[in-house]
């Protein structure tokens, strides 16, 4: 019988020739990512040497990255002290991968790690983060996990007790029509399929939209893959990721590029063509709220998100800044920006994307996650609406319960910005 | 027996079990005060009028959405104990490594209030009279609970490695 790519990937990690859905696996871990919570783990780590006698020390330090991202520059003493504490560690177990509050390495982690070639296809990819499963983007198998089970990798190399889940192929045909992205096909797949429609299951993205789609895009789709409660999202590696990854990420060795055998077993198959879709919306407060725009239309917005690990990148921003050039921010609404990496930033400056978004009335604030979780900046006033280009909407998701967040696509953020109110970009140029 | 303090609807996110603004702090000793902070359910915790063991009853997918485990360190700074048809993968995971305890309870029917018992395999709900059929955890993850969580299962993998 044959595998799909995370069957295979699976295989390999745990040194078997066959394997198949629900055995329980130990595979090593190529990548293990932490952000802030790196301090949770840190602890966590600690107390699993407590009393062995042994020197806490991490298995291999090349294979573990963390990044500054969630509260930067810290919001609060708490935090600087936590990220004090994390800095330390770094330094003290040699994590080279360490990304710090700088405007030379800085950025969102979901970011990071692929501009900076830390992802290959095939690899198993750990991060305490539950968007983790962008990185399958790259034709990793990416998964998000808890900061105590990041201790036990950090010690053992290895992620315990994996249950090889099943996947569910997803088949997308079509063009996009002029305005319409990946976020607005993730969007309508998730409103399709429920918020628990993949749990505990793999989605793995094929079909000739998905072949033409840039690597940036196929980040957006696989970031929210676990919005319906999927383990990891997936693209078969191909020209594009190689190209992706020698260009952008820097990364010489030899590629090998794993995909799923023909006669691969599926959970089921969900065919889509966006020929024929347009923006979608995700309604407060569940991301698989989903609406086309028609249903959203002239609600009135008074803060607006551009940014994130889902949609922070330079398309996106520049998606944003040509329908925003020469225009004004409607008074009334914020519209708040947040490059999801300093490179994007500074490309974003050097082709004057940033020029245009700050002259039509842009606040741009640091690569960072921003407002996206609620613990930092950009807070929301009780009753307020907000459109952001994240990828949650549950009440209180952006620190405070009392107001409303919808989900929509870079373009529709930024129509939305010229109007005031939630708007169809198709129609504000 | 043990009561039904609180009855919740499916899709309850890691936001609402634990809201994103509390994330600085991390440590399981100081999680618990921040529990469903943004309910009513938190005063009664913090005045300790719910006894260890208390009952929440959820609905699908509960524990979907971040990958916090202040979200399961917090419930289990209270002992308490959640019954639902189903969990989020990333919570049931940490509520494992952390000796949370999940009853996964496909068919359960209880209300705020309710008495329940749990034994052998069911949950009896003592206040409507009916039983329902407790579907156990996957093996994989009952060896973590059976060595205490994941801490302690780690460092008896980490000991047996050094020999």
């Amino acid at each position: 019988m044959g595998m799909t790519i995370v069957e295979k990937i699976l295989a390999h990690a745990s040194g078997q020739a066959q394997i198949r859905v629900g055995d329980v696996v130990e595979p090593r871990v190529d990548l293990a990512m932490s952000h802030e919570n790196a301090a949770l783990v840190i602890n966590q780590f600690h107390a699993i040497y407590k009393g062995t006698g042994l020197e806490p020390k991490v298995w291999d330090a090349e294979k573990i990255t963390i990044i500054f991202d969630h509260r930067v520059p810290a919001e609060s003493a708490k935090t600087a002290t936590n990220q004090k504490l994390v800095r330390e560690f770094a330094s003290k177990q040699g994590i080279q991968r360490f990304h710090d509050i700088r405007g030379d390495e800085g950025g969102i982690c979901h970011q990071i790690l692929p501009e900076n070639g830390y992802v290959r296809p095939g690899a198993v990819v750990v991060g305490t983060d539950s968007h983790t499963t962008t990185h399958g983007a790259l034709g990793s198998f990416a998964f998000g996990i808890g900061a105590t089970e990041m201790a036990s990798v950090w010690a053992l190399g290895r992620v315990l007790n994996v249950e090889v889940p099943g996947t569910i192929k997803v088949v997308v045909s079509g063009r996009f029509q002029s305005h319409v992205s990946a976020k607005d096909l993730i969007l309508a797949l998730i409103g399709q399929i429920g918020a628990e429609g993949a749990n505990y299951k793999v989605l793995e993205f094929h079909g000739e939209t998905i072949a033409a789609l840039p690597t940036s895009g196929r980040l957006t789709l696989c970031n929210m893959a676990v919005e319906a409660g999927a383990t990891a999202g997936i693209v078969p590696p191909d020209g594009e990721t190689v190209v992706y990854l020698r260009q952008e990420a820097g990364v010489q060795e030899e590629l090998e590029l794993l995909g799923p055998d023909a006669d691969a077993e599926y959970d089921r198959v969900v065919s889509l063509d966006v020929a024929s879709l347009g923006p979608q919306i995700a309604f407060p407060h569940a991301v698989d709220n989903v609406h086309p725009i028609e249903m959203a239309e002239g609600i009135p917005i008074q803060q607006i998100m551009i940014g994130s690990c889902t949609n922070g990148r330079l398309d996106d921003l520049a998606a944003a800044a040509r329908i925003l050039k020469g225009k004004q921010v409607a008074r009334g609404v914020r519209l708040l920006v947040f490059p999801a990496s300093y490179r994007i930033y500074t490309r974003a400056l050097e082709n004057r994307t940033i020029f245009d978004l700050v002259s039509a009335g842009a606040v741009v604030m640091n690569p960072g996650c921003g407002p996206c979780l609620g613990v930092h900046q950009g807070a929301l006033a009780d009753g307020e609406k907000a459109l952001a280009t994240t990828n949650r909407n549950f009440k209180g998701r952006m620190g405070n319960p009392s107001a409303e967040v919808y989900l929509c696509s870079p373009e529709v953020a930024a129509a939305s910005a010229v109007r005031g109110v939630i708007s169809d970009p198709r129609k504000v140029e | 027996m043990a009561k039904v303090i609180l009855k919740l609807e499916d899709d309850i996110s890691t936001d609402i079990i634990y809201p994103g603004r509390y994330m600085a702090t991390v440590l399981p000793g100081e999680t618990p005060r921040y529990a469903f902070s943004d309910l009513p359910v938190n005063h009664r915790l913090q005045a300790g009028e719910i006894p260890a063991g208390s009952i929440v009853i959820a609905g699908k997918n509960f524990g979907c959405g971040s990958s916090r485990e202040q979200a399961a360190s917090c419930l289990k700074g209270w002992e308490l104990r959640i019954i639902a048809p189903g969990f989020a993968r990333i919570f049931m995971q940490n509520a494992v490594n952390l000796g949370l305890e999940l009853i996964i309870c496909p068919e359960i029917e209880a209300d705020e209030g309710d008495e329940l018992k749990i034994a052998g395999g069911k949950v009896i709900n003592h206040t409507n009279g009916n039983r329902y059929e407790i579907r156990p955890l996957p093996q994989a993850r009952q060896r973590i609970i059976d060595a205490g969580g994941l801490i302690p299962y780690t460092r008896q993998l980490l000991l047996s490695k050094q020999k």
